[in-house]
């Protein structure tokens, strides 16, 4: 059934609501202020990470170490992965332009065939981002984490890369496990309206333990090392005094930018401190670093994630439409497809920017 | 009915005028290749990190920092002149949406920026060690 519309006479008239300010019709133009909006809190959210960053720039984790892992490869490759999700945004983002086009020739075979695509590029970016959520809250090697919040972790000094940076340790493979006194609250084992989060793997003194067993071991620090002949040279009687702490402790002071690795007594002194084994990410702890470091890494992935995910509902919404032939019968034809279209843009736009603040730089 | 809903026509050039391309689908596949183009350098400048762009510094920050920054930049500004395709908007448009942007974000940059470097001074060189 057809609806009934009333005619005032005014249509087209600028009181009439005819009227195209910029050019641009009301859905468009207010697709645009959406955006503009949307990119103003991720511009928060990013602005936010800078902070803290720069807050901890001498200790923040290095992106390289993190994200490190390649679908059915093993050891370290770093970039490859993020610059494959890139890649697939990018394509699906041109899908989606020449989706747009080919509404604007009427091609109703063409708009359904580069939706299709559109639809299939988001998920494949969504599976992937999955997957790297996967490995972040899984983790690799584990740590410990100190009563001040930082964290330890395990290298082997004897081991080194063709860098010659000394190669981490899995807590695992070391680490000696000792009888449990304690094993988890559970409501159906107690009382019901008593909970506990899961415990960690291991105490910090079965790790100890474990350290102390093979001397070959290290504790690298969150602390990234400076440039140290540059501090020496210094004519600031602090910066002197730093260098010869970082001398005293560390024994890759000559790698400056990477992180700082303790000698064995040094090592043994810091995990007197430990408090609690991290394996993994959650919001509160995580293996990496930094606390704010996994925090801020789920809450922009996760909110850009998010877009990602809405777009594809979206553009699933549209696709039928386009099917169903909706567009055709409409005044305004495939104008709606370019409005998802910039949407689905400004998603890869965020993705270009989460890319390089998250993994390059 | 077809071509009578008054969009206005796609400027096919880019690079200021000097990349001119036939058709739209074929600008598109143009951006496409350039972006893509770009996305390679980066990555290939994140793997091999050139000594000369790690080891100086400008404003405070690595020069290979500058370069990622730049090359982003370049790619988000490719991204919405000729994907989103301000590029055929009318300049009213395209300067309320970008200027607006561009003032805020360049301030909430600014404001915070400054404010956790003089953070990280405090801790650098006060008494308190790690833990606010």
């Amino acid at each position: 059934m057809e609806a009934t519309v009333s005619n005032t006479g005014t249509e087209g008239k600028v009181w009439g609501g005819g009227n195209k300010p910029l050019n641009a019709s009301y859905g468009k133009m207010m697709m645009w202020f959406f955006i503009l909006s949307d990119a103003l809190t991720f511009s928060g959210f990013l602005a936010a990470y800078g902070f803290s960053r720069f807050k901890f720039i001498d200790s923040w984790p290095i992106a390289d170490e993190v994200y490190n892992h390649f679908p059915g490869l093993h050891g370290d490759h770093p970039m490859y992965f993020v610059a494959l999700m890139t890649f697939i945004l990018i394509a699906s983002s041109v899908t989606m332009v020449l989706a747009v086009d080919a509404g604007h020739h009427m091609d109703k075979k063409k708009v359904t065939f580069y939706m299709f695509l559109t639809i299939i590029g988001g998920a494949i970016f969504l599976g992937s981002q999955a997957w790297e959520w996967t490995n972040f809250i899984q983790g690799y090697y584990g740590a410990v984490e100190t009563k001040g919040g930082q964290i330890l972790q395990f290298v082997d000094a004897d081991k080194k890369d063709s860098h010659d940076k000394m190669l981490r340790v899995y807590v695992d493979d070391f680490v000696t496990a000792s009888h449990k006194e304690r094993v988890q609250h559970e409501s159906k084992k107690g009382l019901w309206f008593v909970s506990e989060p899961a415990l960690p793997e291991y105490s910090v003194q079965d790790v100890i333990t474990g350290f102390n067993a093979h001397p070959n071991l290290a504790v690298r620090t969150q602390e990234l090392m400076p440039n140290i002949a540059e501090l020496e040279a210094s004519t600031n009687p602090a910066d002197v005094a730093k260098a010869e702490r970082m001398k005293s402790m560390y024994v890759n002071t000559d790698q400056t930018g990477q992180k700082g690795v303790l000698n064995r007594a040094a090592s043994e002194k810091a995990l007197k401190d430990a408090v609690v084994y991290v394996k993994g990410a959650n919001l509160i702890h995580n293996e990496y670093g930094n606390r704010l470091f996994g925090d801020f890494f789920f809450f922009i992935t996760g909110f850009h994630g998010f877009h990602v995910f809405s777009g594809v509902v979206i553009n699933i919404i549209i696709f039928f439409n386009v099917i169903l032939g909706t567009y055709e019968r409409r005044k305004n034809n495939y104008e709606m497809v370019e409005k998802v279209g910039l949407y689905w843009h400004f998603v890869d736009l965020v993705w270009v920017f989460v890319f390089t603040f998250f993994y390059l730089v | 009915m077809a071509h009578d809903h008054g969009h206005t026509e796609h400027k096919l050039a880019i690079f200021r005028g000097r990349l001119k391309f036939k058709s739209n689908v074929q600008k598109i596949w143009g951006v496409l290749i350039f972006l893509s183009i770009i996305t390679i350098i980066e990555v290939a400048f994140g793997i091999f990190k050139p000594a000369f762009l790690v080891d100086n510094y400008f404003l405070g920050m690595k020069l290979l920092n500058w370069v990622f920054i730049i090359l982003t930049l370049v790619k988000a500004y490719y991204i919405a002149w000729d994907f989103m395709h301000l590029r055929d908007e009318k300049s009213s448009l395209r300067r309320a949406v970008v200027w607006t942007a561009v003032f805020l974000i360049a301030y909430l940059l600014f404001i915070l920026l400054q404010e956790g470097t003089y953070i990280e001074g405090v801790k650098a060189n006060g008494f308190i060690k790690w833990d606010f």
